[in-house]
């Protein structure tokens, strides 16, 4: 314990990028699924492509495509953004099924009666499809959060300073307090970007939390 | 008015849902399409606000060829129902009522004001506003989708099925507020049901429909019933169809006995009758009950309730199952505000009805003209 209490102020400076690291793709990645999601939807013949496509970006491991972002982006090889367009494929990779999945939980006769009202275009979108589809995209988005705070962790193995640090100089030097703190603020982290999400989630879907709701639907 | 003009759908697959359809509308009436299922009655509905278009053919709307509408603009201004209501579930019965308004860019203040009014037009309490659909019940869930298809006042509204996923009572409640609501609005109404009893209930004209979109004939109802065109019309309007017209023929006026009334809670010691009606104290009937198994004062519990009550107004099936279903064989018979005017006995109501026409051509409604062949009528 007292490594950790001498070393709080470096816990927080690696919280802090730890954050950012795998906050920033969450939102970019959510941002440019939900198109690619939708497009799965709307053409069923893209929907096979778009879903093996993505699940095949997933595979791929994480420090071959860190080592990769600098030839393919022209970056510096410690540029931050290296870590930041990775972890967005990654996010990418998981939410565009996700958002497709989410978009078809949408009742059938409640598209048909938003067509028949006129409904067209972006606001139909906006205005039905997506908020009826939040709860499984905030699913899916709860798996992205933690599945990202754990593979940026990697990212110290290329120099991007993070939490995963102090799992590496926790191993190299032989300081188990330092391994022990930087998986527990790992999953702190983890749960923190999970309340959070559910906390908007909750927001977003007031309809869903009145009294008597379940079961009344016929 | 809504005009169908040799309206063809065929799908890719070569499969014929609707087969060289022509028939009006006519305006402010209900025109309701009936047939077994894959008859195209659904697929007609969704073809006039285009949500399906036809192969061949064309359908206007007041005249007005809805092919060279703009899509969006066309549905705006035609009300929709559809079967499990279609309410939006993440908004407020009130923001469902708005939806049209909304879209149409209605002034906030105005949408509001028009969905509340719209809501205690369709019988919802004011406090189910706020709302969401889930915490309805069908029954109510359906107001409202008949309240936001009413919302922006289209001339026009389509309802598919709207009543058939509720139980039978709430059914009867919801298609009886949908008719005096009609009474009052004078909407051109297309409605699509299976039911040929809901048909009849409802329909100024009832278009029945054979498998592959085929017109088999269209009329009112009560020419429907006594004159069906082939032996599909024939099966499909149902065996009993003879009792049913009787609910077309108004009462003539009837042979009414006076009958010997007790009020509940008085005693029927010494009345010598075999059955006695029971009353309340404005004079309504309650009951009848047997004198002799009764000592003591009339109490609710005592009251044989299985007979029907006709109004002298209504029509001659009415004051029939009232005789038929009465235990002492005498029909009870009611006035408006529900006062016993009498009773009336089975074989006195058979009279009647002999005596009566059966509708034939020259009764058949003036907008079914033309309609005697089923397949074809002029627009008027």
């Amino acid at each position: 314990m007292t490594w950790v209490n001498d070393h709080w102020g470096d816990i927080f400076t690696l919280a802090r990028s730890h954050v950012w690291l795998a906050g920033i793709p969450l939102v970019l990645g959510l941002l440019i699924a939900l198109p690619l999601g939708w497009a799965a939807r709307r053409w069923s013949r893209l929907y096979p492509v778009l879903i093996s496509a993505s699940g095949l970006l997933y595979t791929i491991p994480s420090l071959a495509l860190f080592v990769l972002m600098p030839i393919i982006l022209g970056t510096k090889v410690l540029d931050p953004v290296n870590v930041v367009v990775a972890m967005t494929v990654y996010t990418v990779a998981l939410l565009v099924r996700t958002v497709a999945d989410g978009l078809s939980s949408v009742p059938d006769h409640v598209l048909q009666a938003a067509r028949a009202m006129g409904y067209r275009g972006f606001r139909r979108f906006f205005g039905v499809e997506l908020p009826l589809a939040v709860p499984v995209i905030a699913a899916g988005l709860r798996v992205a959060a933690v599945s990202n705070v754990s593979i940026v962790s990697v990212a110290s193995l290329i120099g991007v300073a993070q939490l995963g640090n102090l799992l590496t100089d926790g191993y190299d030097r032989f300081i188990t307090a330092e391994i022990v703190a930087g998986i527990v603020a790992c999953v702190v982290l983890a749960l923190v970007f999970d309340g959070l999400i559910l906390l908007g989630q909750r927001l977003l879907t007031p309809w869903l939390r009145v009294r008597g709701a379940a079961g009344a639907r016929s | 008015m809504i005009r169908f003009d040799g309206v063809t759908k065929q799908y890719p697959g070569g499969t014929v849902a609707v087969d060289d359809l022509t028939f009006t509308a006519p305006t402010g009436k209900i025109t309701v399409l009936v047939g077994p299922s894959g008859c195209g009655k659904t697929t007609s509905l969704r073809m006039i606000n285009r949500m399906i278009e036809p192969t061949k053919g064309t359908i206007s709307l007041d005249g007005q060829d809805t092919s060279r509408m703009n899509e969006a603009d066309l549905r705006r201004g035609i009300g929709y129902v559809i079967q499990h209501a279609g309410l939006f579930p993440h908004r407020t019965v009130l923001d469902n009522v708005g939806t049209v308004p909304r879209l149409l860019g209605w002034d906030k203040k105005k949408i509001a004001e028009r969905s509340r009014e719209l809501l205690s037009r369709v019988g919802l309490a004011p406090e189910l506003a706020d709302r969401y659909p889930s915490q309805l019940s069908g029954g109510q869930q359906q107001r409202v989708g008949v309240a936001r298809a009413l919302a922006a006042d289209p001339p026009v509204m389509l309802m598919d099925e709207p009543f058939s996923a509720v139980d039978p009572v709430v059914r009867e409640q919801l298609q009886d507020a949908f008719l005096e609501l009609q009474g009052e609005l004078g909407k051109t109404i297309v409605f699509v049901t299976h039911d040929i009893d809901e048909a009849i209930k409802l329909g100024d004209q009832v278009a029945v429909l054979r498998v592959g979109g085929i017109l088999a004939q269209i009329s009112d109802p009560a020419y429907l019933l006594a004159h069906p065109v082939d032996d599909f019309v024939a099966d499909f309007v149902g065996k009993d169809r003879g009792y049913r017209s009787l609910q077309f023929q108004p009462t003539p006026r009837l042979p009414l006995a006076s009958e010997r009334t007790v009020v509940v809670g008085e005693t029927v010691d010494g009345i010598g009758a075999p059955w006695v009606l029971v009353v309340d104290d404005q004079h309504r009937p309650l009951g009848w009950v047997e004198p002799s198994r009764l000592s003591g004062a009339v109490a609710p519990e005592d009251l044989h309730r299985g007979g029907t009550v006709a109004r002298a107004s209504g029509s001659l099936r009415g004051a029939l199952d009232a005789a038929l279903s009465s235990p002492s064989r005498r029909g009870v018979i009611v006035d408006d505000s529900g006062e016993l005017v009498g009773t009336v006995r089975a074989h006195q109501v058979l009279e009647l009805i002999e005596s009566a026409d059966r509708p034939d051509e020259d009764l058949a409604d003036s907008f079914a003209e033309a309609g005697s062949d089923g397949r074809r009528e002029d627009s008027s």
